[in-house]
């Protein structure tokens, strides 16, 4: 049996963790938003600005995910794993490349037309060397997603996963990111498909400011 | 000086930089600025770019992209309009 001990979600320009609003911007398009939150939340890091939106958005995911956890000093890089999924691979970035070829191609957009390369951001990012993988899939899978993590976590190295959905085309975006241990906490919900879908489907919006959590 | 500097901010998408905050003689490349070498393919975009110059030799490079000063030396030199 494994463990959900955290999650995060980023919807309608919202960053959320464990359902309450960690930050909004609802001004601007995806672009601000995302640029804008990396300043709110405190963070330093200038290559943030060259990543694409997949990647600006699966770091800033893991940024709150990850937040106070002392993860890597609980576990050595090796042990963590990061399994992600999404529905429009790199497409987002692969279309802004091909308009850039029909002058000079940009090597700083070819280098994120993999939709893999988020993994690696966040990796150097949080020094985690362990297994990883992305599927690719219409919609948020969470049998297969849940299925994969347990394998993972089964083989005898693996003691935690940073898992989960980081989508985005144009200015459509939807990432749930989780983090699943062996070892649970006295907040941890089990790691199941059930669970998953429950935590996916939670719609949030504002009511009078403050942030309201519905089932749907 | 300070036209090339916001090109090169624009270009490498150093968003945390102004203009002033890049010393005309600062190193680039990684103890300066901490570019790195996709952030040198976008300097040779940059200059076919905004000054038509195709490098004809790439193993100048490192010399050509020491600084901000070197490579405005380099685009007077090399400009042909």
């Amino acid at each position: 049996m494994a463990y959900i001990t955290q999650y995060c979600r980023i919807q309608n320009r919202m960053l959320l963790r464990q359902g309450s609003v960690i930050y909004s911007n609802l001004a601007g398009d995806l672009d601000t938003f995302l640029d804008t939150a990396l300043t709110a939340l405190s963070i330093y890091y200038p290559k943030f600005y060259k990543m694409d939106r997949l990647s600006k958005l699966g770091f800033l995911a893991a940024e709150v995910l990850l937040r106070d956890l002392e993860l890597m000093n609980r576990y050595s890089p090796q042990q963590v794993a990061v399994v992600l999924s999404n529905a429009h691979s790199s497409l987002d970035t692969d279309i802004r490349y091909f308009e850039t070829t029909k002058t000079i191609a940009s090597p700083a957009l070819f280098v994120y037309t993999l939709a893999n390369i988020v993994t690696g951001e966040i990796c150097i990012r949080h020094g985690i060397k362990g297994e990883n993988a992305f599927f690719i899939s219409e919609e948020f899978d969470p049998q297969g997603m849940c299925e994969y993590v347990d394998l993972v976590l089964a083989a005898k190295k693996t003691k935690a996963c940073v898992a989960g959905w980081v989508d985005v085309m144009g200015d459509q975006h939807d990432v749930f990111l989780y983090l699943v241990e062996k070892q649970g906490n006295k907040f941890s919900l089990d790691h199941s498909p059930a669970q998953l879908q429950k935590l996916y489907d939670l719609k949030y919006g504002t009511v009078d400011g403050r942030s309201q959590k519905t089932d749907h | 000086m300070e036209d090339l500097k916001r090109q090169i901010i624009e270009a490498l998408n150093l968003k945390h930089l102004k203009p002033e905050d890049i010393g005309d003689e600062q190193p680039l490349f990684v103890e300066g600025l901490g570019l790195d070498s996709i952030d040198a393919l976008e300097l040779i975009v940059l200059l076919q770019q905004h000054y038509s110059i195709k490098m004809a030799n790439p193993q100048d490079g490192p010399q050509i992209f020491k600084s901000v000063k070197t490579i405005a030396e380099y685009i007077r030199a090399n400009q042909t309009t």
